[in-house]
This record gives structure tokens, C-alpha cells and sequence, in this order.
């Protein structure tokens, strides 16, 4: 495999091509995430903007309580968020574990969700901590029960301690399983990489690896999707594509919980990757809460009032 | 509801409900507004709408105002206790807190500048400084000029149109802590939110006297300069203004800060962090329309990097939202005058005939007001004009290097030295560039960043004496047996 030509898969390589990364200055990148913050987003602009991150949702349900009746629950949601409105668009994708994959797969279809997305947590969700063959033989069940799009953990004790090799051998032959059949998804846990050196590192080596996606965090850790790393993300994938032509996905996840918080990863999409990322093929984001507040603000813009939390379906 | 297409911010206007603006001002002088007998427009100059008609001061008004800060100053303002001093900065700074948005709003609609700037930095700045020097005025042994110190007595001030409410702090608030009083003569542009603070003076019940506001143009200046009952003069404008000043006052016993030009170098080695360097040029040149005297108006930028640098910065460019102030999403205003338009157009049409490449951000313009899009000139030398002259404007004029050193000797090689950026990620050279420069602020992996306690000047042409913090203060101050 050859990388996009920029590492052979040699230890020796990848540790050049991280190396030869520009660093990013944390004072700066924070002011550059709190001045976007303040972009005013109004009227046609905000109605477009809660479409759009309806569509960008992965609804997700990653709970131990969960059972086949949540499930199905969350699928019927993901395809009609609102039962009375139908101009209200499907979710991007619903996210769970892998055993209600099969589950979920088949509920989407039979309530005509087919246009709508499974992504399957794994690699030892959310720890990663693991074998390699237990990583590869989770990946292949939530393949084969259905999931077209996977979303692995990396191994943060390993990037931690310098072993990228190890990290990029493993998103390389999960992304080898996935072929054609799954996007696949590279979650750092961002709240444990910690540095925004680490954001950038961790982005580059997933985008060299043969990620589709890069994600912030598994929502089972705080902080997670702070909008300065979604910023430094999304500074990657843009210079990522001047570097190779190919256009990498952002996934935020975990704290995005009104319809102001996704505005400002909207705002912070169009004003660092650009425009050409405003679409759930290039833009994801992972949340359960938020659906409901992106409902209520859209009725509110649409009827001129707040309706009471008892229009809005719970699951 | 037409739901768009894409993602075109709508426009998000602030409101202009919460000023109220007269047609027609007079001056504040012994703590009440008193008519003025001539009069000039001031426009907003994102529109050209005359906003207000502003008194012209000469001899009478003058005159007048001195002599009201002369009797403030020795009847009440040297005879209260600093800590009773501090008290009337203390809420003079609350109040301009409690009025920010209105203070914001003028500065927009009077000065052209966003609205996200005035309401994110000017207002909340002006207040800051007030706070600050609140707190020194009990405290003035601390100054650094011994134990016993002593105000100059009667300050003129006079300040720019770039940032006037700001700079009506910078010079009022240390002056007042100190225990002088003051005659302040806003620019002729820009005088509305001086005469709002005027107001913010009567509704904290500061001493008749203690601060006169004089409203006027270059010749109203010249008699403030030139008048025999003021003892300490502050300035802050051109180069050219400030050598007139240096003139005038070097045969009198008055005391001058002058707080002038600059062609600040941002100079950016190749291991700096690119993305956050890339943010800082543009804060360093396009804050306030590059109406800044400190703007990071030459950017050196080293060879290795440098083509990637610029196609970084032209993709950031692209994105600056040029137009309406008044809109909450908009990053660069309206250029503040036709004259100083005028100035950037002719000192950019040097830059295309000594043969650097010019670059503009695409965006549109408004067809009414005074506006100047985004420019970078590429291909610079030290023998520019537009490397070596102030252009006070959106435009920045780019340099490289390929040595440290000679990085330095480009960034001094200038009548200039007001303040400096270096981007690094590498300690060692940061501390190594920011003691060879000669500028009086350098700052490190930032830029434009301000702060009271912190004192702000030049060197060379860039002016006399410090602003802010200690340095600042000590300026308002003369140690007994310095008389």
C-alpha cells in the first residue's frame, strides 16, 4: 500500500511524516475557536443551519441498558425525527453497539429508512484496550451484521507512548476489513490525547492510515468535542486535501447538545475545511440530546413560538 | 421562511436604537455642555450619512477649558486623597460597563469599525484601563518616583480617530489617578463617543473641571499644544504631527508623551505553529481596517515557508467578511476617512510602480462609504515605499528572509519601532529575536494583544514615553525635587 505516497508504512516513515507537522499554539487556536464562537447566526441562515445538522446527526445509543425496543425506538426517530413534519430530514446515521447492529439495520429498513446509516462502535469501544485479534474479530461481527459504517477507538496508550506504528497498523487493517462495504470512522478520545499537538499528530496519522472519518471523542470521556478541536480537525482535513486531492470527514461527538453548540461546529465547518464540507458525507455529528433541541428550535422558527417538550417525541 | 441554499450568513445588524445622537454638540467644559459657535459635520463613513454636526473650539473655548481644569486642579482634584480619586475611576469605569453597548454602537456608527471589535475590545479596554488606574491612585508612592510624588497639574490630551473611546482611556484615566486634570480634544472624525464619556463624567458626579472634552480640528490641537496654562501634553497621532509638537513645546517647561506611527515587523520562522501565525498576520494587519499604529504591517516571513505561508493566508483572506460594521459577523469595516483612503489608494498605486505583486481578498464592496479590501503585496523590498512608510490601512506589505539575523536586520531597518510579532514554537529563538528587536512591544506568537498593565510605546520615530501600566503612570507624575 502506498499511502498516498506519504509513508511507506515503515516505523522509521511515519515517525518523518508526524514529525515534519507544524505545531499548533494553543493560545492562538483557542482565540481563533472563541472568535468564530461569535459569528450571529440569524433567520434563513439559522433555518438552514438546523436542517443541515439534522442531517449531519449520528443518533446514537451507546448505553449498557440498551435493548432491541430502544433501538428500533431510536431507528423509527432517525428516519422521521418528526412524525408530523415530514420536510424534517432522516438523521445521517444511528451509532451503536455492535450487537444491535442487525437489530438496527433491519428496523431502518422495514420503517423505510434505507437511505439511513448503522455505524457500529468497535476496536474495544470505548477503551480500546484489547488484542488485535479481538479488535479484528469485532470489527468483522459489525460487518457482517450489517454496518455500513464502522467507528473504531484508537489505542491512545499506545500513541501516548510514542508506539504510532502501532496505532496506524491497526486503523490500516481495520480499514483493510472495511473495504468497500463501511466508511470507517478514527475516534481519538481527544480528552485523553489532551494536546492540540496531539489532535493534529493523531489526524494525520489516521488520514495516512485510510481513515474516512476522524472523530473527536466516544462521549464516555470529558471534555470531548471542544469546538478548539474540532477547529485543529478540521484544519487537517483541509490541508490534508491540498496535500492529496482527497477530502476526509470530521466527526465531533459528546457536549454538542443544543442547536447554538451545532451552529458553532456549522459556523467553524464553513470558516476553516470550507463549504465543501457542509454535507453528511463530509460532516458528522454524534449526539442524542441535540435531535430534540434541533426540533424545537425549527418549530420555533416555523410556528413563531416555543412548543412545550410534550411535541417533541422523546425517543 | 425561503430556506437558502448554502450557507450565507444572514444579515445580523445590531441595533442603533440605544444611541440617541443630537444634531448638534457643543463642548463639556467646568462639568456642562456649552454650545460651540462653529460647527463641522462628522459622518458615519461606512454610509456617509452625517451623523452630527461637531463644535469647532478656537481661542474663547480653549482658553475656557483651561481655565476650568486649572481651577478643578487646584480647588478640589489636588486636594482630594487618592483614594477618594479612585473612587470616582471606579465608577466612571462601571458606568462605561453598564453603557457598553451604547458606547459600542456609537463607536461603530462614528468610527466605521465592526461592531464585534468596538463591542469586543475597544469598549471592554477603555473600561479595563479606568479599573486599572482606579487602583493606583491611592497607591502612587509605588510608582517608582519615590515617596512622594506629585501630579504635573493641567494635561491636554490629544488623541486619534482609530480607536477614540480606547484612547480617550489610555490618556484620561492614568492623568486622573495621578491627580492632574485634563483638556482632551478628540479628532475631528471621530469626537461622539468622547462627548458620550463627557456625559458618563456628569453621571458620576466627578468634579466640575476635572475632565473638559474640546471638540475641534488640527488648529484647535495647535492651541491646546500651545497653551501657556498646561503643563503636560499627551498625544498620540502621526509622526508628522508629533515632530510639530516636539517643536512647539521644546522652549516651555511642559512635559510630552508622544505616541506616534509604526511599520511593526511580524516575523514568522519556519517552525512556528503555520495555522495560528497565519490567524496573527491577519489580526496583526486587518484588526480595525489596519487603522492601527502598531499593525504588523510587514510581514517577514522566512523563504522555506514562505509560499506555503501566503497560500495559507490567501485561503484565511478569502473568508474576512468585508462590509456593513454595524453587522455582528462582519471582520473589517469602513476605511475611517475619504482623506485617509485617499492615502492608502496613492501609497498602494507606489507599490504596483516600483513593481511589487498586489493581491486582494475577493469580496465586495459597498458602494457608498470608504472602503479598501484586504491587500497583500508580495515581492517587497527594504527599498519599497510601501515597506518603509505608514500606510495606516488593510495592507500588508510581505518580506522574506533566510536567516535569522538577517530577519532582525530587516525588522529594524526602519524610522519605525513601535512593536514587533515573532511566531516560534521554539523557546530559545523567541527570547534570542525579541532582544535584538528595537520596538517598545514585541509580542511572541500573538499580536495585537493589549492589556493596562502593560506599558506601550516606541522607539526612534515611533514616539516618546509609555502608556499603560507603571511606565505609563509614572508619565502623569513628577518626583518632588524633579520640579
Amino acid at each position: 500500500m502506498n499511502f498516498y505516497g506519504l509513508v511507506d508504512g515503515t516505523d522509521a516513515s511515519l515517525k518523518h511524516y508526524l514529525r515534519e507537522l507544524s505545531g499548533v499554539d494553543q493560545v492562538g487556536a483557542d482565540a481563533r475557536a472563541a472568535m468564530l464562537a461569535t459569528r450571529s447566526i440569524k433567520t434563513t441562515s439559522k433555518r438552514w443551519a438546523i436542517d443541515t445538522a439534522i442531517s449531519m446527526v449520528d443518533l446514537t445509543t451507546l448505553e449498557g441498558a440498551d435493548t432491541v425496543g430502544k433501538v428500533q425506538a431510536l431507528c423509527t426517530k432517525a428516519v422521521r425525527p418528526d412524525p408530523t413534519d415530514s420536510s424534517v430530514p432522516s438523521v445521517g446515521a444511528v451509532c451503536v453497539y455492535n450487537d444491535m447492529v442487525a437489530t438496527a439495520r433491519k428496523h431502518l429498513d422495514l420503517v423505510g429508512g434505507q437511505h439511513v446509516g448503522v455505524a457500529a462502535v468497535s476496536t474495544a469501544f470505548p477503551s480500546g484496550r484489547a488484542s488485535m485479534p479481538v479488535k479484528i474479530r469485532d470489527t468483522q461481527d459489525a460487518l457482517d451484521a450489517g454496518a455500513s459504517e464502522i467507528d473504531m477507538v484508537i489505542d491512545r496508550g499506545a500513541f501516548l507512548s510514542g508506539n504510532y506504528i502501532d496505532v496506524f497498523n491497526e486503523i490500516v487493517a481495520i480499514k483493510a476489513l472495511c473495504g468497500e462495504r463501511a466508511h470507517l470512522k478514527v475516534i481519538f478520545e481527544t480528552g485523553e490525547l489532551v494536546t492540540y499537538d496531539n489532535v493534529r499528530k493523531a489526524s494525520f496519522l489516521a488520514m495516512a492510515a485510510g481513515a474516512d472519518f476522524i472523530k473527536t471523542s466516544t462521549g464516555k470521556v470529558v471534555p470531548a468535542a471542544t469546538a478548539p478541536v474540532v477547529l485543529v480537525m478540521l484544519e487537517a482535513v483541509r490541508d490534508f486535501y491540498s496535500m492529496t486531492q482527497r477530502r476526509i470527514g470530521v466527526k465531533p461527538a459528546g457536549g454538542i447538545r443544543n442547536t447554538k453548540d451545532a451552529i458553532k461546529q456549522l459556523v467553524l465547518v464553513n470558516e476553516t475545511a470550507g463549504p465543501e464540507w457542509l454535507t453528511p458525507s463530509l460532516f458528522r455529528i454524534g449526539a442524542s440530546a441535540l435531535l430534540n433541541d434541533l426540533l424545537m428550535q425549527r418549530m420555533k422558527m416555523d410556528d413563531g413560538y416555543y412548543a412545550s417538550p410534550a411535541y417533541v417525541t422523546i425517543d | 421562511m425561503e430556506i437558502p441554499v448554502s450557507f450565507d450568513y444572514a444579515p445580523a445588524p445590531e441595533s442603533r436604537a440605544i444611541v440617541s445622537i443630537k444634531p448638534k454638540y457643543g463642548h463639556f467644559i467646568a462639568g456642562k455642555f456649552v454650545a460651540g459657535s462653529k460647527h463641522f459635520p462628522t459622518i458615519n463613513p461606512a454610509t456617509e450619512e452625517v451623523l452630527s454636526h461637531i463644535a469647532l473650539a478656537g481661542k474663547a473655548e480653549v482658553d475656557a477649558a483651561v481655565k476650568a481644569a486649572r481651577k478643578a486642579y487646584t480647588t478640589t482634584w489636588s486636594k482630594m486623597s487618592g483614594k477618594e480619586r479612585g473612587k470616582y475611576l471606579f465608577r466612571i469605569a462601571r458606568i462605561m460597563q453598564e453603557r457598553a453597548r451604547e458606547f459600542a454602537v456609537l463607536e461603530t456608527l462614528d468610527n466605521g469599525k465592526p461592531i464585534r471589535e468596538s463591542r469586543d475590545v475597544d469598549v471592554p479596554l477603555a473600561a479595563a484601563h479606568f479599573f486599572y488606574h482606579a487602583g493606583w491612585a491611592d497607591k502612587l508612592e509605588f510608582a517608582g518616583l519615590g515617596t512622594s510624588t506629585k501630579p504635573h497639574g493641567v494635561a491636554g490630551q490629544i488623541i486619534p480617530w482609530n480607536f477614540p473611546l480606547l484612547m480617550l482611556a489610555w490618556k484620561v484615566a492614568p492623568a486622573l489617578a495621578a491627580g492632574n486634570t485634563v483638556v482632551l480634544k478628540p479628532a475631528e472624525s471621530t469626537s461622539l463617543t468622547a462627548l458620550l464619556f463627557a456625559e458618563v463624567c456628569q453621571q458620576a458626579e466627578l468634579p466640575a473641571g476635572v475632565v473638559n472634552i474640546v471638540t475641534g480640528d488640527g488648529s484647535t490641537g495647535a492651541l491646546i499644544v500651545n497653551h501657556p496654562g498646561i503643563d503636560k501634553i499627551a498625544f498620540t497621532g502621526s509622526t508628522d504631527v508629533g515632530k510639530i509638537i516636539a517643536r512647539a513645546v521644546a522652549s516651555t517647561p511642559k512635559s510630552v508623551t508622544l505616541e506616534l506611527g509604526g511599520k511593526a515587523a511580524n516575523i514568522i520562522f519556519e517552525d512556528a505553529a503555520l495555522d495560528e501565525a497565519v490567524e496573527g498576520i491577519v489580526n496583526g494587519i486587518f484588526f480595525n481596517q489596519g487603522h492601527v499604529c502598531c499593525a504588523g504591517s510587514r510581514l517577514i516571513l522566512q523563504e522555506s515557508i514562505a509560499d506555503e505561508v501566503l497560500e495559507k493566508l490567501k485561503v484565511r483572506m478569502a473568508k474576512i467578511r468585508v462590509g456593513d460594521p454595524m453587522d455582528k459577523n462582519t471582520d473589517v469595516g469602513a476605511i475611517n476617512s475619504k482623506e485617509q483612503l485617499t492615502k492608502i489608494i496613492e501609497l498602494t498605486a507606489a507599490g504596483d510602480a516600483e513593481g511589487a505583486q498586489r493581491w486582494s481578498a475577493p469580496c465586495e464592496l459597498p458602494t457608498k462609504g470608504f472602503w479598501f479590501a484586504p491587500t497583500i503585496f508580495t515581492g517587497v523590498t527594504q527599498a519599497h515605499r510601501i515597506a518603509r512608510e505608514e500606510i495606516f490601512g488593510p495592507v500588508l506589505s510581505v518580506l522574506t528572509f533566510r536567516t535569522p539575523q538577517e530577519a532582525i536586520d530587516k525588522a529594524n531597518n526602519t524610522p519605525f519601532g513601535l512593536s514587533a510579532g515573532v511566531w516560534s514554537e521554539k523557546g530559545s529563538r523567541i527570547l534570542w529575536a525579541t532582544q535584538q528587536l528595537r520596538a517598545g512591544v514585541v509580542w511572541a506568537n500573538t499580536f495585537n494583544k493589549f492589556d493596562p498593565t502593560s506599558p506601550f510605546g516606541g522607539y526612534k520615530e515611533s514616539g516618546w514615553g509609555r502608556e499603560g501600566g507603571r511606565h505609563g503612570l509614572s508619565a502623569y507624575l513628577k518626583g518632588v525635587g524633579h520640579e
